[in-house]
């Protein structure tokens, strides 16, 4: 049975850290940029530093807000059969479920694809671009860092990238399929969103919001 | 990548869990307080050493999204129309269609996201949920990893519900050809945010706990 801990150590708990998954509590030690700290029965990442990470996370989400407004609105793909022609753009493809209650699941589309990557990089914006000038927090960094990564599982530009390709290969036999310069976009932007999340560390963005607003 | 290892902040040399060494952990910003902590200083979310509702937040979303599971798999899920027949295909029809025409890979994939992940999510979280409450042959380490799995995996479901979108928004050549969705598509979409939600209500800390208890030593009784 372990001993109960030295309640005048734990007095002041700041450099102490739990693994969320397992609650396992460790000392916080810092480790170099580019390495991680990983939970150690768990295996889960704890802490992975990536050195000027602000600038980059800025850089990245400024470049996806901007490829997300481009990949909604240009043309997306187009089919071609027997001088038939139709062309869509990704709005156009969320939107697809009408009539009664499939709206439900062109707003979720929408969502997933579209609004909640927009709304995640903004927020990130919001609460990193203060911290990397230097500035105090903006008023509700907390609140919207804590939204960002809520909404993280429920950003899911990957999975219908993966949509795309499973419905190309389905029509390429029945039509002619033309890819228009959203469809590059939004692959693009896939690589973003993915990239952005190596950037991303947790603990360095919430300890960062502490130091700014103590000092 | 190189790892670096953490100092474990209990004195013995055994890992500690933050309740175990009367401490409560913040799952959102990974601070820990002293137990008894009701909100987190440093972001602000409501601290609880272990969610007592956690499970039955966990079985409610699972079976809604059971339920929503059945008619996703009854109704069409798709409806072509062209020049002379129009059809409509259930999720298993369209995969088996998919094959008959020769496209195994794209069947293989639908056949997994729509059918194998869904029904292995619905286990694998039930199963977790079950086993959290009693002291089971099975190692930690392996729920563990089927809990990662499981939130990881969960979100690929819904491939089938955006395919569904771009060939309904694409195929629309008037007379030609045309394809809609079914109502299968909605309650698919339901089914997989309720699995999704219902995987995230699961206090994973819980898995852990099992360990900690004296089940070892009852062992060698
Ligand atoms: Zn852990
Ligand atoms: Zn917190």
């Amino acid at each position: 049975m372990p001993k109960p801990p030295d309640p005048s150590r734990l007095a002041d708990t700041s450099d102490l850290i739990a693994c969320a998954s397992c609650d396992a509590v460790y000392r916080v030690a810092r480790p170099d940029y580019g390495e991680r700290t990983v939970c150690e029965r768990c295996h889960s990442v704890l802490i992975a530093p990536r050195r000027a990470a602000g600038l980059k996370i800025i850089a990245v989400a400024l470049a996806a807000v901007i490829l997300i407004f481009a990949a909604a609105l240009f043309p997306f793909m187009a089919i071609n059969v027997a001088g038939a022609r139709n062309a869509v753009s990704l709005l156009d493809a969320a939107l697809a479920f009408q009539g009664g209650p499939l709206v439900f699941v062109s707003l979720v589309t929408v969502a997933l694809i579209l609004f909640i990557p927009l709304a995640r990089m903004l927020l990130v914006l919001y609460v990193i671009a203060p911290l990397v000038a230097g500035r105090t927090p903006a008023r509700g960094a907390r609140t919207a860092f804590r939204w960002a990564e809520d909404l993280r599982p429920w950003s899911m530009a990957e999975i219908f990238a993966i949509g795309c390709a499973v419905s190309l290969i389905k029509i390429s036999d029945l039509a002619n399929v033309s890819l228009g310069p959203a469809f590059w976009m939004f692959a693009v932007l896939v690589v973003l969103v993915v990239v952005q999340d190596t950037f991303m560390c947790r603990w360095s963005v919430w300890n960062a919001l502490d130091k700014a607003t103590r000092s | 990548m190189q790892m670096v290892g953490m100092e474990r902040a209990g004195q013995s040399h055994q890992i500690l869990s933050a309740r175990q060494m009367g401490l409560v952990a913040c799952l959102r910003c990974t601070r820990v307080w002293p137990a008894g902590t009701s909100e987190c200083g440093r972001c602000g979310h409501r601290l609880r050493s272990r969610d007592a509702l956690s499970l039955q937040r966990v079985w409610a979303w699972w079976l809604v999204g059971v339920i929503c599971y059945i008619p996703a798999n009854l109704y069409p899920m798709l409806r072509t129309r062209t020049l002379f027949i129009t059809s409509e295909d259930t999720i298993l029809e369209g995969v088996v269609e998919l094959a008959h025409h020769g496209s195994y890979g794209i069947a293989l994939v639908i056949f997994v996201a729509s059918v194998l992940i869904p029904i292995g999510k619905f286990l694998a979280i039930a199963f977790l949920a079950i086993s959290v409450r009693r002291t089971g042959r099975q190692s930690t380490r392996m729920r563990h990893g089927l809990y990662e799995v499981v939130e990881y995996i969960g979100r690929w479901s819904m491939i089938d519900v955006f395919v569904v979108a771009i060939l309904s928004s694409l195929v629309q050549l008037k007379t030609l050809a045309s394809v809609a969705p079914g109502p299968a598509s909605l309650f698919f979409a339901l089914s997989v945010i309720f699995t999704m939600l219902s995987a995230q209500s699961f206090d994973s800390r819980m898995i852990w706990d099992l360990d900690a208890k004296p089940a070892r030593k009852r062992a060698h009784v």
